[in-house]
């Protein structure tokens, strides 16, 4: 069996399983979902280790007749850049699942539900980045709300309802969109004689399309993905999304799933319209800094640390947009890496903020004070991860957030420059909240706290042993990332900006 | 002087039609002779042996190739074959619905409140006459996507629109409110075939023929006034638009869906959908397919008016038969999309939307007759909160109906619209698929909006429950369910059949 379904098909086995078992057997239930993501990670390291770096082609290419009158295919593959989206994702899944060994049982239903939606929500996580045939990415872009909306309504905590709804909603519309893009792109390609969504036929389609019809394709597939991703003016779902599910759904809500929307764009938007990603990105770059000031100028103010985890997302996914609209190869490694980075820093932040939370049951920032004395690790921990979110040189997000202003310098100096300033208050919205909530003296409510246990341990580590391994050596990362980026930007006819000497006089 | 034929009627070619309205005699025969002890069971018997037998026979008609029958009155053709046979699976999965006679009133005749109902419900008296009905209506809604003459199209119309009329007021429950229903539903109709008898009057002055052929023919000869061809267009599309529940034809549907006993809705709703979309496709693509100037951006019209209708006026239900109603007018101007859009893609991709929508439907419907507290069935929205609590099953298989109906991936509902909306745009029409998508939009909020009360409110302790379905409701929920999401997985081989099998010959 290929090994894209293979990853795909476990966690289905692992809900086939879970399935016979009683709901009584709390244990049992948890430890088969960490087996099984466990065995997933493992495919996805194997995966990793055997990608052919040389290879600019799709690699574990499998090819289905789905439905063939409407010329759909069951199409799997990937790129550095997917693959290195699959890792993250399959790596992320059993820290969540072991971080939230309780989380799931204060839920609305049984841990059985709650494992069964997180395993068919990793399946879907590794569909949609897998994908080489665009009807089948739209199917797992959108059937992947289902199951995060149960995560988010079902388990989460506040206004866990509401929260979920406006997510669904705005993914939804979003997602129409989209849809009606496709519809377009499905008549254009049928017009033009070739009735497919294969990735790679498609992406010639541009050259037969009129701009103005390349735009609308364009903004349909473009708006789903700034929901997605968030970009600002489209986020306002997620902070309230974020503060409301658990903290291991947020992970994946924010680790893995707004990735979509930044991936989507460099496969999907640059790819199938380059024209037009061309005449939008003087508009797109504005955006984008806008997200990252607006996003860091909010976080600073936040008062729920799961809000200001929010918020930080926001401004890091438009450093992200912006390096992935600078299209310069540097640029478009960088966003890759970032996104690969911040899916680690955020899962330490969220997971650590829900140690955090469970001790204190409170999520508001001002309840927390002089964590340093009473629980070293845990305070440790959420430093660590702070740092690498402000992008702390000799941890992981140095390395991406460098590249993606390098690589938007190059050619829109303006906008890199501005976004610079996101870097220093980077440092004010993470250094308030750690000088609030780890040093000083210790505030009442928190003398009794008690640090990390056993299995708290085990899951912050590899997360925090990545964050500062890769802050380090990046370029394993990196050698499977560059040939992809180097490709999407020649395939497409963008090219570097050739570097200007300044000659001195 | 005038000669006069005999009628040639090809019996094998009209088996499936002749079968279902034999075996609506024989029930009409249990009715009049049979003990009534014995009736219920016999009548289940004969209706669904007759719908099985006649499915049978349909498809050995497909294997025998297209042909018209009856005097060119009737045309087997694929696509004719395939309407016919989602309305026979429908009014299967709908009689096991049907027969939970725990919906139906115990003596229709009786005033409610009458001391002479009370007798009737104290003997526990049964309305056997639903199956006689039941199958009267379903010949009628055969033979509506076959007919190809203006007559036989009447004909077929009010064979199936009278009982319908009949069953709609037999609710066990707020009979008044359902015999009101019926009334209504009786007058619209009447108004409605009156427009649609005008249509053919007009089309006859027009062409000097009532067969489909005869009208194309003139259209194609462009020798007659077009004034008349207009005027019979407008008034032969009224009395159709009326059956589908278009804006503003609409009136009738939510008051009847509500007012009738829930399997009476769930059938009408389905097949109905599938006679009256499959007679429109017949006569649009047929007969006046080169005359779509006349008639094409009217129609478009009333499609945008009608999805964008469905979906705002659904978000303030609060009943949830009337938000199924109003989320059928939405679908009925989806489907319109795949009528306007007059080409091939069109024709397969309404096909599969009607089968696939139907069968939610009944599903989704089926899942209303469970809700219930001690005065019958509970539609009130508010009360069904919690329902995910108390029943997790029951509360999934009616997410996965309304995840079907809003389209979301992995159900046939999302297969079907990417289907008909894309052969709406392949036609040209950007309205269509713009409008198409924002209703979708607007339509998935309430249907979301029931998830939430389902699954993520507290249940309110007023004696609602969730009653253990009978078999026969089982069976009806499990085939629906099983449909809806095998052929949001894998729908080729059926979307297969359909493009290799749905033609119209002329």
């Amino acid at each position: 069996m290929n090994l894209l379904t293979f990853s795909m098909v476990l966690p289905l086995v692992g809900i086939a399983v879970l399935v016979f078992i009683p709901k009584s057997k709390v244990l049992l239930t948890k430890q088969i979902a960490l087996i099984t993501t466990l065995l997933v990670a493992a495919v996805g390291i194997y995966m990793t280790i055997s990608f052919d770096l040389g290879d600019t082609a799709f690699q574990f290419v499998e090819s289905r007749e789905w439905i063939p009158a409407f010329g759909i295919k069951y199409a799997l593959g990937v790129d550095g850049i997917a693959l290195i989206l699959i890792l993250m994702s399959v790596l992320l899944t059993p820290v969540v699942v072991i971080a939230g060994w309780n989380e799931s049982e204060d839920g609305r239903w049984s841990p059985k539900v709650f494992y069964s939606l997180i395993l068919v929500l990793e399946t879907m996580m590794i569909g949609v980045f897998a994908s080489t045939d665009v009807f089948l990415f739209y199917v797992f872009f959108e059937a992947m709300l289902v199951p995060v909306y149960f995560l988010i309504g079902g388990f989460g905590s506040g206004e866990r309802a509401a929260a979920a709804v406006k997510f669904l909603l705005y993914s939804l519309f979003g997602g129409l969109l989209m849809l009606a893009s496709i519809i377009g792109i499905f008549v254009m390609a049928t017009r033009y004689g070739n009735r497919t969504f294969d990735i790679t036929t498609l992406s010639g389609l541009h050259t037969v399309l009129t701009p103005m019809m390349e735009n609308i394709l364009f903004l349909g597939f473009f708006i789903a993905f700034a929901i997605k991703a968030p970009l600002w003016p489209l986020h306002t779902w997620l902070p309230d999304a974020a503060k409301s599910a658990t903290p291991g759904t947020s992970v994946l809500l924010l680790g893995v799933l707004d990735k979509v929307g930044t991936f989507g764009m460099i496969r999907y938007c640059l790819t199938l319209f380059p024209n037009a990603s061309k005449s939008f990105t003087p508009l797109i770059i504005t955006l984008a800094v806008i997200s990252i000031l607006y996003g860091a100028f909010l976080a600073i103010g936040a008062k729920d640390i799961k809000r200001l985890i929010a918020y930080t997302s926001i401004s890091h996914f438009g450093f992200i947009t912006m390096g992935i609209f600078a299209m310069t190869t540097q640029g478009f490694s960088g966003a890759t890496l970032y996104m690969f980075n911040h899916g680690f820093s955020t899962a330490a932040l969220f997971l650590v903020a829900g140690f955090m939370i469970v001790r204190r049951k409170s999520s508001t920032i001002s309840d927390f004070g002089g964590l340093q004395r009473v629980t070293p690790i845990m305070a440790w921990s959420f430093f660590i991860a702070g740092m690498s979110s402000l992008a702390l040189p000799g941890l992981s997000s140095f390395v991406s957030e460098f590249l993606v202003l390098v690589g938007t310098f190059t050619r829109y100096p303006v906008a890199a420059v501005i976004a610079t300033f996101g870097i220093v208050l980077a440092a004010l919205y993470i250094l308030i909240p750690v000088q609030r909530a780890l040093h000083g003296p210790t505030t009442p409510g928190n003398e009794n706290l008690t640090d990390l246990n056993l299995r708290e341990k085990i899951a912050i580590a590899p997360v925090i042993a990545i964050i500062v391994a890769l802050g380090f050596y990046p370029s394993p990362l990196l050698k499977i990332i560059n040939p992809a980026a180097a490709t999407v930007i020649s395939q497409q006819g963008f090219t570097d900006p050739a570097p200007t000497l300044n000659e001195g006089k | 002087m005038i000669n006069f034929y005999s009628p040639t009627l090809e019996y094998s070619l009209l088996a499936p039609i002749l079968i279902v309205l034999g075996g609506a005699l024989i029930g009409v025969l249990i009715e009049a002779f049979a003990p009534a002890a014995s009736r219920t069971r016999s009548q289940l018997f004969i209706t669904l042996t007759s719908l099985v037998l006649s499915l049978a026979a349909l498809i050995k008609v497909r294997n025998e190739g297209s042909a018209s029958a009856a005097m060119e009155s009737v045309t087997f053709d694929g696509a004719g074959v395939l309407l016919q046979a989602s309305i026979l699976v429908l009014a299967i999965i709908s009689v096991f619905l049907l027969a939970d006679q725990e919906n139906f009133t115990a003596l229709a005749a009786a005033l409610p409140g009458s001391e002479q109902e009370r007798d009737s419900l104290r003997q526990d008296l049964k309305v056997t006459e639903i199956y006689p009905l039941t199958l009267f209506a379903v010949a009628g809604m055969m033979l509506f996507p076959v007919a190809t003459d203006l007559i036989t199209l009447f004909v077929a119309l009010e064979v199936l629109s009278l009982p319908l009329y009949i069953l709609a007021g037999l609710s066990r429950r707020r009979r008044l409110m359902s015999q009101e229903s019926a009334l209504k539903y009786f007058l619209l109709g009447a108004f409605s075939s009156a427009f649609f008898l005008m249509g053919i009057a007009y089309l006859y002055g027009y062409s000097s023929s009532v067969s489909l052929s005869g009208i194309h023919a003139a259209v194609v000869g462009g020798s007659g006034n077009d004034i008349y061809l207009l005027l019979g267009i407008a008034f032969l599309s009224v009395g159709l638009l009326f059956k589908v529940g278009a804006v503003p034809f609409h009136a009738w549907t939510p008051d009847v869906y509500q007012g009738a006993p829930t399997a009476v809705t769930a059938f009408m709703a389905a097949a109905t959908k599938v006679a009256a979309f499959g007679a429109m496709l017949r006569i649009f693509y047929v007969c006046f397919a080169e005359a779509y100037w006349q008639w094409r951006p009217a129609l478009i019209a009333i499609a945008l008016v009608t999805m964008a209708f469905g979906s705002l006026v659904a978000i303030a239900q609060k009943d949830v038969k009337r938000m199924l109603a109003y989320s059928s007018i939405a679908h009925a101007g989806f489907l319109l999309a795949g009528v306007i859009s007059l080409n091939k893609s069109g024709l397969d991709a309404t096909i599969f939307y009607l089968f696939v929508y139907g069968v939610a439907t009944v599903g989704a419907f089926a899942i209303v007759t469970l809700v219930r507290d001690s005065a019958g069935e509970v539609t009130d929205l508010n009360r069904w909160s919690g329902l995910g609590k108390r029943s997790p099953w029951v509360a999934t298989a009616f997410a996965g109906f309304l995840l079907a109906f809003a389209g979301i991936p992995l159900t046939s509902g999302f297969i079907g619209k990417f289907a008909i909306f894309s052969a709406a745009y392949e036609s040209g029409s950007t309205a269509i698929l713009i409008t198409g998508v924002l209703a979708s939009a607007i339509a998935a909020f309430f249907y979301i909006r029931v998830i939430v009360l389902m699954f993520f409110k507290d249940p309110i302790e007023d004696g609602t429950t969730v009653v253990i379905p009978s078999l026969f409701t089982q069976v009806a929920i499990t085939i629906s369910t099983v449909i809806t999401f095998a052929l949001g997985i894998y729908p080729t081989p059926l979307i297969n059949f359909i493009q290799s099998t749905a033609q119209f010959i002329r």
